[in-house]
């Protein structure tokens, strides 16, 4: 049942060769077997699970069966469900039992999906290693000594490890992107405005995007058409026509023009990254596909532009976590002052402070305009460049990170070099693009590369037929981990 | 004012938008709610939640902005202005930085007969904290978010104002003009219209301004004319003293008149202040601001232009019929209430408008306005209603009435507040239930016996008898003590109880002194 694809899921729960109870009992055994070796989850909650799984299955008795009626679908844990403690893997909200439902949980619930659990997460969605949660590092399936990459490192590792179906999964600089890649399965990070952001715990409100993670890229196409709906409670959420993601999976890549940016191919991509790529683009233009050249000149701005705009929305968004109204107040405080500090030095993790530091810091009187207003004006620059390059092609392909994933620890040390790594997801988000990443060979030590699609605004149907035809034509993405449950 | 200080007034005006729900959530705003009843998940900055613009705020700040000739922004955008304190409950208050939705305008007024322009820098959009209740909870301080979210919106001047006066006059004009074009409530009790002051002082005919402090929060017009002035008195006394003014808050302590330092320029916060990324920048169409303006109220400078140039009232007291919206339309509601019941009566078919209109404003700024005065009460509340001031002026015009005589009907139709006027008798008079102005009346002429007397025998015998019983008068009038007439015609009118025709006094009583 967990090798399964959702397709052939929905199909067996309509046929009712198996009831939405056997299939999340199913997974939740499996998240119970592999919860001590990767710790992908931060709250799993049996009840609460099989409640929503008997409602679907009377759903479904009555033959009222949406595409993922039954489903079990893990949530990444920035996602507030009601009655469910949400953390967004923080120490601060470790106690917050959200009262309401993020829009994207009120989605699925309206699609008769089951909520499996709620995936762990660098806190705050801070982190591309998933080594940042208060809850604990989430190891890689391939290898329990890699990390999974992040921040939707437990999203990820849980769909790698086949113990949840499907994920959800937010990407604000390639939280989505990255650890797909890492753990070697399916994830989409749609236009931003595409789902809406109610109900996510802010991280970078400029730059946050709900998306979602799964083993296939015509499993990412059921999801997002679930996910995809106009909510006038974000008012970043555009009321843009959806398309039909599964219906045009079909389509195919002939006469597809493939953008290969000369950035993303340099000496500070590996080689065994570069590789499994190269041969995915043959592997393309076998379908039907045409390559041309374009550049993103302005690219490697992008680190240091993110590291400036999404410290600063952040140092703003995590205020709200004074002790005062919810989440953790330190016991002991001599007055307000007081309160607040020991309420958030106790509650919040050091890459958390860091980045509040940092953006504090560039959005200081004095240095507002070298540093914020600076990062903006840049920010137009690397967006110009995307707009430039689709004027030849109709996707950009390359990596979606320079190394495959590292080992737990190795760099910790160093949080520069850490940031340096998301350098080719990062752009994406500044310029509020819809990228992809799918399973596309191994590199070193037997561990996954992931292919980075990147599309115009608005054209997630088209990246989802192009990771769709290559995964028709190849078979990495049913490639799994061994005996990780 | 001390001899050769020149004081500098600027202020900052919080006036509190009239939209049913809050500014960016769907909330309700009523008043004196139990706490937190009226905060949202977003009011309360769950994680998560995040801001959707009240279109009408925006709307009641264009019409704002209209109405004092601004220029209204065809882009704007929302700030966050981030600091720490526990009504805050998201940690930075969305407010407007950059590019504020209305910019520039002018307020003018009257002050001791002339006007005076203030000139606005902006005025812009943002919401309310809440507040905390120190009393509420013993032993800590409980937070009230009901007021957070509330739409705001701050209209700032520059610091034209040369006196408390001035200033008053202005925070009266502006409240004036916020609660006639329908935006703000202007209850300063419970804080819907509350002034911060800038004030500075100098020497007279030194260009540059000297460091000014700012009192904030003064929620009534009496205590910003107070608060001003001590602050004035105390800014003079420390330079005389030889010491220097520091840049700060300070607060204003009704209690012992006096302003209290809060926070110095020293402990300022840096706001941070930033686009806020949950909000998109506001486009303001051209036909949005036409449709605003196509349904906004005349203005009362309009209207004051009007009733100089038409009725030919004085400017001072054209500002007093345009001191609020219900003002002006009482006096134009009574204007054309007396015009129609004149008009049906064949005596007074060459009526003039502006006779009326005299007649309206002379009942507006006499009786009505020391009635209201007395009683606490605004004009829409005034139980006599236009159609009884109408009545009134049609039987001052034919005579029933004298203007003495009318003021005791008046105060009859005013009804039995406190002591009944005359005789201890309570007379039910609603205008309502006559289907004529003169009718309630002449109820009252009736049962009083109030009617003017014109009969000329009745006034002669008067006449003979205040004549006889006042031998010195007469006397000094013959000797040409001018001042005697006015006496004598005085003692007529008291004899006759005020109901004389004091035109046909005078004549008679020319005609018998010879």
């Amino acid at each position: 049942m967990h090798r399964d694809t959702l397709k052939a899921l929905s199909a067996q729960l309509a046929a009712r060769k198996v009831s939405s109870v056997e299939l999340t009992t199913h997974f939740l055994d499996r998240i119970e077997r592999a919860q001590p070796v990767l710790n992908a989850f931060i709250t799993v909650d049996r009840e609460k699970s099989l409640v929503q799984a008997r409602a679907a299955d009377a759903r479904i008795a009555k033959g009222d069966v949406a595409p993922l009626t039954g489903i079990p679908v893990a949530h990444k844990d920035l996602f507030c469900a009601k009655g469910w403690r949400t953390t967004s893997g923080s120490k601060i909200l470790s106690n917050f039992v959200s009262p309401y439902d993020a829009h994207v949980i009120e989605q699925f619930d309206r699609a008769g999906a089951v909520i499996l659990g709620k995936a762990n997460m660098d806190e705050f969605a801070m982190g591309s290693s998933c080594e940042n949660s208060a809850y604990g590092c989430v190891r890689n399936p391939w290898d329990t000594n890699a990390v999974p990459g992040g921040s939707s490192g437990g999203s990820a590792a849980a769909v790698a490890a086949r113990i949840a179906p499907a994920a959800t999964a937010t990407d604000t600089g390639g939280s989505i992107r990255q650890p797909a890649s890492f753990t070697g399965v399916s994830g989409l990070r749609p236009t931003y405005g595409r789902v809406s952001r109610f109900g996510m715990v802010a991280f970078a409100s400029s730059l946050d995007q709900a998306g979602c993670i799964a083993k296939s890229a015509e499993d990412l196409a059921m999801l997002l058409d679930v996910m995809a709906s106009y909510d006038p409670r974000d008012s970043t959420c555009l009321d843009h026509p959806k398309d039909d993601y599964v219906g045009g999976l079909a389509r195919g890549v002939k006469g597809l023009r493939i953008g290969l940016p000369k950035e993303y191919f340099t000496k500070d991509v590996a080689r065994d990254v570069t590789d499994p790529i190269l041969a995915a683009v043959e592997e393309y233009k076998k379908l039907g596909a045409t390559v041309v050249d374009v550049s993103l000149p302005n690219q490697g701005l992008s680190v240091p532009v993110y590291y400036v705009l999404a410290p600063a929305e952040a140092s703003s968004n995590l205020s709200r976590f004074d002790g005062v109204r919810y989440g953790h107040r330190a016991e002991k405080y001599t007055d307000l002052m007081d309160l607040y500090k020991k309420s958030r030095a106790e509650g919040f993790g050091p890459e958390v402070k860091r980045r509040i530091m940092i953006g504090t810091y560039v959005l200081s009187h004095g240095y507002y305009d070298a540093y914020y207003l600076q990062a903006q004006k840049i920010r137009r620059l690397i967006a110009r460049d995307f707009t430039e390059a689709f004027a030849k092609c109709d996707v950009i392909m390359g990596p979606a990170a320079p190394t495959v994933a590292y080992d737990i620890g190795s760099k910790v040390t160093d949080p520069v070099q850490m940031y340096l790594d998301d350098l080719y997801t990062i752009p994406i988000n500044l310029a509020g693009l819809p990228g992809m990443s799918i399973p596309c060979g191994f590199g070193n030590k037997g561990r996954p590369v992931g292919l980075q699609i990147v599309g115009n605004y608005f054209d997630e149907a088209r990246m989802l037929a192009v990771a769709h035809a290559f995964q028709q034509a190849t078979d990495w993405h049913q490639r799994e981990p061994k005996g990780a449950a | 004012m001390k001899a050769g200080w020149e004081v500098v007034i600027g202020l900052e005006t919080h006036a509190q938008l009239t939209t049913a729900s809050k500014i960016f959530s769907g909330a309700a705003t009523t008043f004196g709610a139990e706490p937190n009843t009226q905060a949202s998940a977003v009011d309360i900055a769950l994680p998560g939640t995040l801001p959707v613009l009240n279109k009408g705020a925006v709307e009641r700040a264009i019409r704002f902005g209209l109405a004092v000739g601004g220029t209204i922004a065809p882009r704007c955008i929302f700030a966050r202005k981030n600091y720490f304190y526990p009504d805050l409950p998201k940690g930075y208050q969305i407010s407007q930085y950059e590019q504020p939705v209305v910019a520039g305008g002018t307020l003018a007024f009257l002050l001791d007969g002339e006007e005076k322009v203030v000139h606005l820098t902006r005025a812009h959009l943002e919401e309310d904290a809440g507040k905390l209740l120190h009393d509420a909870v013993p032993g800590t301080s409980g937070v009230d978010l009901n007021r957070a979210g509330t739409p705001l919106l701050e209209i700032v001047t520059e610091p034209d104002m040369r006196s408390s006066a001035e200033a008053v006059a202005y925070a009266k004009a502006l409240h004036s003009l916020v609660r006639w074009i329908g935006i703000c409530d202007g209850n300063m009790q419970e804080g819907s219209f509350r002034c911060d002051a800038n004030v500075s002082v100098r020497k007279v005919g030194d260009p540059k301004l000297g460091t000014r402090c700012e009192i904030k929060n003064v929620n009534s017009f009496r205590f910003l004319e107070k608060a001003i002035e001590f602050e004035i008195r105390r800014q003079i006394e420390v330079i005389e003293d030889g010491g220097k003014i520091v840049q700060e808050t300070r607060l204003y302590d009704a209690d012992r008149d006096e302003t209290r330092s809060m926070r110095s320029k020293e402990d300022a916060q840096d706001y941070r202040y930033f686009p806020d990324p949950d909000l998109l920048p506001l486009a303001i169409g051209a036909d949005w601001i036409a449709e605003i303006e196509s349904n906004l109220p005349p203005l009362p400078a309009e209207r004051k232009r009007h009733y100089v140039e038409h009725y030919k009232l004085g400017a001072a007291e054209a500002s007093f019929l345009t001191s609020s919206r219900e003002m002006a339309e009482f006096f134009e509601e009574s204007v054309s209430a007396t015009l129609r019941t004149l008009e049906a009566d064949v005596r007074f078919v060459d009526t003039r408008e502006t006779g009326v209109a005299r007649a309206v404003c002379n009942w507006l700024v006499g009786a009505m306005s020391a009635k209201l005065n007395e009683t606490a009460l605004t004009i829409d509340q005034s139980p006599v209603r236009p159609m009884a001031i109408a009545g009134l002026i049609h039987r001052v015009f034919d005579q029933t009435l004298s203007s003495r005589t009318a003021k005791d009907v008046f105060e009859v139709l005013w009804g039995p507040q406190g002591d009944p006027p005359t005789g201890g008798r309570v007379i039910n008079v609603s205008v309502h239930e006559h289907a004529n102005a003169t009718d309630a009346v002449d109820a009252i002429v009736e049962m009083r016996g109030l009617k003017q007397i014109s009969d000329s025998g009745a006034v002669e015998a008067a006449v003979d008898q205040v004549m006889a019983a006042n031998p010195k008068l007469v006397e000094d009038f013959r000797s040409g003590k001018e001042k005697a007439f006015n006496a004598l015609v005085g003692q007529v009118m008291k004899a006759t109880q005020g109901k004389a025709n004091p035109a046909q006094v005078n004549a008679i009583l020319r005609a018998k002194l010879g």
